[in-house]
């Protein structure tokens, strides 16, 4: 048995270290964060994600390991994978160890997709530009602390409804 | 336009959005922000109340602005406000606000608690909900310090709605995660466990990842969950593809969950009970057959989701490693994947069986598939798929297949992609190694490596074809004689003139009977390369003409002339001229005697880990690197035996010096002290005399001649010892009295000087890891001490002492740790402490406990130092200059001038000097290379004001930076410590 790093830098920690939705010119449509990042941090983390993750195409997979710092305070590097989907034109990212279940959160991504897609009715780039603060409100149903929070996809719909209708 | 009219709600915000999208420059667009912003700042200060409406969309459109990437200093107060409204939306916003732009602004958080505790206690489930994504978003110690108590009750009450209890799990695994100190489970373990049959699956999947983590932490309290995860985890197999209903996702029932479940499996080993044992395996044979049913679905979602527990289900097999049949059904299943027309199976294929060839039951399987891994490894189109062919390739080789392997290797290297050359430079020159039934093999393998990726082959690489040569008798000759075939390339790459300048300065004598490599004809040969070369590689040819004078008295002349000339004798380097000097001397007036003995053959060298194996380790990261160690045993039959010591390990010790650079694992690949490059060291002591004390190159002293010839052993770091290594065996005290600091304790204190979390220390047996934080004069310290042996530590004792003064100037508390720790195990301690007054010694961690009947006894250093208790001050250039000069008198300053002991890198230092707690003040120092910083240390006694300026010199050449640190205080002794403590960090 070895250690290799401390328990709270191993998994399991936070699954999801980050989501990012870009579109191909590399505008964020969304980014959630899991973990304590500062805004220089986050703005590099966004531009080598749309560097990675844009030069592929459909014969690569749908998954990058990239290299990123395990803490923010221990000026420690670590693996991380990015797995994303291409919609259209856009991105979607899902930033997790490289110990996590690949397919599970390219699946996940999809789940959360078809759902953006029911609730905003055929969604497109620009519905994430104007209601970004309802984006939010699906991703919080969905995810929650970087962890999966609910995968119906009724569920979450109903539960969207029922916070429409609210004032 | 469409989409404005789905902004439901507030269309002053849609028309705003509209507006920036229509803005045609980056300058429009500020002047229409500019605009915003005046227009909001108007309404918030204005003398009307604002309705809920209004301050709703004002906050959506700062929050706009903000997302934009621009800054916001307004609107919290506003934002703060809408979480007591009592509208659904109003909150929204408020604490959405919140969540992405929180920050330690400590009067708000009192107010954000204060709203969130409205929320949690109004028995409203959407605003609970709410409130609590509002805390598993920020997750500070301030919440968890508020609302760790009242969440785990939210959670298993009977009375709350299944989404609230959703959301309350997650809440309190981020609250755990940040703060576990403040989430105490025990009384509602057995509650929390029991979700795992709740009715609703949304609650199960939300609750089993807190259960997860929670049973990494602490397997025994949560063992119960084992069978309840099982017998989950067979209803949901067992359905029929449309019986869940809402989780039923393209035709597969439960996927995510299923995935959880099985993850949630490997924090236990198999179950004991054998019913809960039979159920799992009959879940886990279900799984694999139903990978072999034809799709119910063409959808891609379909497979995805099926293969995602396939794949979870495969690494619960491989974590058991106990069941030879559904270990090889797995390796069969994954054979079948490696030719899947969808790239993302054939890498997740890849990448499993990796760690599937590390089984004893699966080796063999994963073997058979050899031909279509190598395949893959010529014709994958994508790199990290290639990558993970190369990785398996790697792991399955054994002693049945090492040649066609590394063959295979070597001729990929010779077109592979830049980014993974240097990886698979490294795993050749293992294997070949590793598996080397006869030594030249080896040795051509390596020549090869040279010859084809020259660039790419590390110190470490030819360091070890030289360890290995020198050990073994056996293979000296072929050796001598190969690279000197190998020289006869009109171009040949350095690294093989340094093996070969090597080689055959000590066994240049073994083909010198054949005239075609009479030693006049070697000699030539070598010097024909000399002029090319680098430093590094002349003075080690130098070295190697030195020992053909031995070797061949008939040399003697024309070695000496060569020394002689002008180019040599009087080069600009000072390495050079000084050995030419030294060995013209040496060769003039040593007896035939003398010099025999002082070029003597070198002696063997010490057994170690492959330090390439080290260098491996580190550029795969933790993790990669299971499947090397295991076979630390077998190492030791390449090169000779450990107990041929002598010489060479005193040399190493001597040579290798720790720098304070060194990392987490200890090794230094990145900066090995070898033989030939201190020799920059004295150069700088030269140049920079009046530098001081610090400037002084730990290289200088054993720097005279014949110090290139030490150069293979260099690069092991005296922190890592390799599992063979006999002198490594953790320090073995009888006496029961705490055993002085080790050595090194000093050095471990200064990698933690600028950081607060990291691996302490770690030997065999033992890994202690620290994570700290600091406020005002208190500090609290948690060291993880992790049992790397499967075997338990009786006894187990820590004791933490405040020596001499620092007893009146630290308070420092700890609890006992249990005396117990099984093997695997991590135990965790908390230390209090508490600064009074400023102090210069750290307080000692001392260890003990029993391995196998022998005491271990061990005593470090806590990485306590005064630095840490620093306030960072921001202040503008003006009142920076003025306390400068306030500090003018001399006992307040304290100075440093020292050489660089890594790169300037700009980002590097900033992280050390804002991790060293003090504030970072731009456009302060007229110069903008300088750095200058500010802080104050708070102890009880008083608060210390303390200035800092860092000039580096970075226009110099490498190897010569140098830095003048500079340290004003208000307090003498402080302005020498942290100027002491922070000289180390650069």
């Amino acid at each position: 048995i070895t250690f290799l790093t401390l328990h709270f830098l191993s998994s399991p920690a936070i699954q999801i270290r980050f989501i990012l939705i870009q579109n191909r010119a590399g505008k964020t449509r969304l980014a959630k964060w899991y973990m304590q990042f500062d805004d220089d941090e986050k703005q590099k983390l966004i531009e080598e994600v749309h560097a990675v993750v844009t030069v592929r195409d459909a014969k690569h997979t749908n998954f990058v390991e990239v290299r990123l710092y395990a803490c923010l305070s221990c000026l420690q590097f670590r693996n991380f994978k990015i797995i994303y989907r291409r919609y259209a034109g856009l991105y979607f990212c899902i930033c997790v160890d490289v110990t996590d279940n690949n397919l599970a959160y390219l699946e996940g991504i999809h789940n959360f997709v078809e759902v953006l897609n029911e609730y905003f009715h055929n969604v497109c780039e620009l519905d994430l530009v104007f209601n970004f603060y309802k984006v939010y409100t699906v991703v919080d149903e969905m995810f929650l602390a970087g962890e999966i929070r609910e995968t119906s996809q009724t569920k979450v719909l109903k539960q969207l409804l029922m916070l429409q209708s609210l004032e | 336009m469409p989409a404005v009219s789905k902004g439901d709600g507030m269309r002053g915000l849609a028309v705003f959005i509209s507006d920036i999208r229509n803005c045609k420059s980056k300058e429009a667009e500020i002047k229409r922000i500019n605009k915003e912003l005046a227009n909001i700042r108007s309404k918030f200060k204005g003398d009307k109340a604002l309705d809920g409406y209004s301050k709703k969309k004002y906050v959506c459109k700062l929050l706009f602005i903000f997302l934009l990437g621009h800054d916001i200093d307004f609107g919290h107060m506003e934002a703060v406000n809408l979480l007591s409204s009592n509208k659904y939306t109003e909150k929204q916003i408020g604490y959405l606000f919140i969540s992405v732009l929180v920050n330690s602004n400590s009067e708000l958080i009192r107010l954000i608690n204060n709203a969130i505790k409205n929320d949690l206690s109004s028995r409203n489930p959407t605003f609970m909900c709410l409130a609590l994504h509002c805390i598993a978003n920020v997750g500070s110690r301030e919440m968890a310090e508020a609302f760790a108590g009242e969440i785990p009750r939210i959670l298993v009450a009977g009375d709350t709605m299944d989404s609230v209890k959703q959301s309350a799990a997650l809440c309190l695994l981020r609250l755990y995660k940040a703060s576990p100190d403040l989430v105490l489970m025990g009384e509602w373990t057995s509650r929390v466990v029991h979700l795992l049959n709740d009715q609703h699956m949304g609650v199960v999947t939300a609750a089993i990842s807190l259960i997860t983590c929670l049973s990494s932490k602490n397997p025994d309290e949560f063992k119960t969950c084992v069978s309840l995860a099982v017998s989950r985890l067979s209803r949901i197999v067992s359905s029929a593809s449309t019986d869940l209903q809402d989780y039923t996702y393209y035709f597969v029932p439960a996927p995510w969950l299923s995935c959880k479940l099985l993850r949630l499996l490997q924090c236990y080993p198999p179950p004991e009970d054998g019913a809960v044992k039979g159920r799992l395996v009959e879940c886990l044979e279900t799984i694999l057959n139903k990978a072999q049913e034809p799709p119910k679905s063409k959808k891609v979602q379909h497979s995805n989701a099926k293969n995602a527990i396939l794949f979870e289900a495969i690494s619960l097999i491989i974590h058991y490693d106990s069941e030879p049949n559904l270990l090889v059904r797995a390796c069969n299943q994954l054979g079948q994947f490696l030719q899947h027309r969808e790239t993302n199976l054939r890498y997740l294929a890849l990448e499993s069986m990796c760690t599937l060839a590390s089984s004893e039951f699966s080796h063999e399987a994963v073997k058979t598939h050899i031909e279509t891994v190598i395949n893959a490894l010529k014709t994958e189109r994508d790199v990290s798929v290639r990558q993970r062919a190369a990785d398996l390739l790697y792991a399955m080789c054994d002693r049945s297949n090492a040649k066609q392997i590394v063959a295979e290797m070597l001729s990929y290297l010779e077109t592979a992609d830049y980014s993974i050359r240097e990886e698979m430079v490294l795993k050749v020159a293992i294997l070949a190694e590793k598996y080397a039934v006869d030594y030249s093999w080896y040795v051509d393998t390596i020549l090869n490596l040279i010859r084809i990726a020259g660039d790419y082959v590390s110190e470490e690489v030819w360091y070890r074809v030289i360890q290995i040569v020198i050990n073994r008798d056996d293979v000296q000759g072929y050796a001598a004689k190969t690279v000197f075939e190998a020289l006869q390339a009109p171009a040949c790459h350095e690294n093989m003139v340094k093996v070969g300048g090597y080689i055959l300065g000590e066994f240049g004598n073994l083909i010198a009977g054949d005239p075609r490599s009479s030693p006049l004809v070697q000699f030539n040969l070598l010097h024909s390369k000399f002029h090319l070369c680098s430093v590094p590689t002349r003075a080690l040819l130098l070295s190697a003409y030195i020992k053909f004078i031995n070797l061949f008295p008939e040399t003697k002349a024309t070695i000496q002339e060569v020394l002689r000339s002008d180019s040599q004798i009087r080069n600009s380097d000072v390495e050079l001229q000084q050995r030419a000097v030294e060995y013209l001397k040496l060769s003039s007036i040593a007896s035939t005697d003398v010099l025999a003995t002082v070029l003597e053959e070198m002696p063997p060298f010490p057994e170690r880990e492959s330090s390439i194996l080290a260098k491996l380790k580190k550029k795969k990261g933790p993790g990669a690197v299971t499947v090397e160690l295991e076979d630390g045993k077998e190492r030791g039959e390449l090169n000779g035996g450990g107990d041929r010591g002598g010489d060479a390990a005193i040399a190493a010790s001597n040579a290798s010096t720790p720098s304070p650079s060194a990392d987490l694992l200890g090794l230094r690949s990145t900066a090995p002290v070898s033989g030939t490059t201190p020799s920059a060291g004295s150069l700088l002591v030269d140049v920079f005399s009046e530098a001081g004390p610090s400037a002084t190159s730990a290289g200088v002293n054993d720097d005279g001649f014949l110090s290139a010839l030490h150069a293979p052993e260099a690069s092991d770091s005296p922190l890592v010892e390799g599992p063979g290594d006999s002198d490594s065996a953790p320090p073995t005290v009888a006496s029961e009295d705490p055993a002085p600091p080790l050595p090194e304790s000093d050095e471990l204190l200064n990698k933690f000087v600028c950081k607060n979390n990291g691996v302490l220390f770690e030997n065999q047996l033992l890994q202690i890891g620290i994570k700290s934080e600091y406020r005002q004069n208190l500090g609290r310290m948690y060291l993880f001490y992790g049992n790397k042996t499967s075997v338990q530590f009786v006894s187990f004792n820590t004791t933490v002492s405040c020596p001499g003064e620092l007893q009146s100037q630290l308070n420092v508390q700890t609890k006992t740790v249990e005396p117990l720790v099984e093997g695997g195990a991590q135990v965790q301690q908390v230390i209090n402490i508490e600064c009074l007054t400023d102090f210069i010694d750290a307080p000692l961690l001392n260890i003990k406990f029993r391995y196998g009947g022998a005491l271990q006894n061990i005593s470090l250093k806590l990485p306590v130092t005064i630095n840490k208790f620093f306030q960072p001050t921001e202040m503008a250039a003006a009142d920076f200059f003025q306390r400068w000069k306030q500090l003018s008198q001399p006992q307040q300053e304290a100075q440093k001038i020292f050489k660089a002991s890594h790169g300037m890198d700009t980002e590097v230092l900033k992280a050390k000097l804002l991790g060293l707690g003090t504030a970072l003040l731009e456009n302060v120092d007229p110069n903008p290379e300088n750095y200058v910083c500010a802080g104050v240390i708070q102890t009880k006694a008083q608060q210390v004001g303390c200035l800092l300026r860092l000039e580096p010199n970075a226009q110099a050449q490498p190897g010569e930076q140098m830095y003048r640190l500079t340290l004003r205080s208000s307090k003498d002794t402080v302005s020498q410590r942290v100027c002491d403590l922070l000289a180390e960090q650069f």
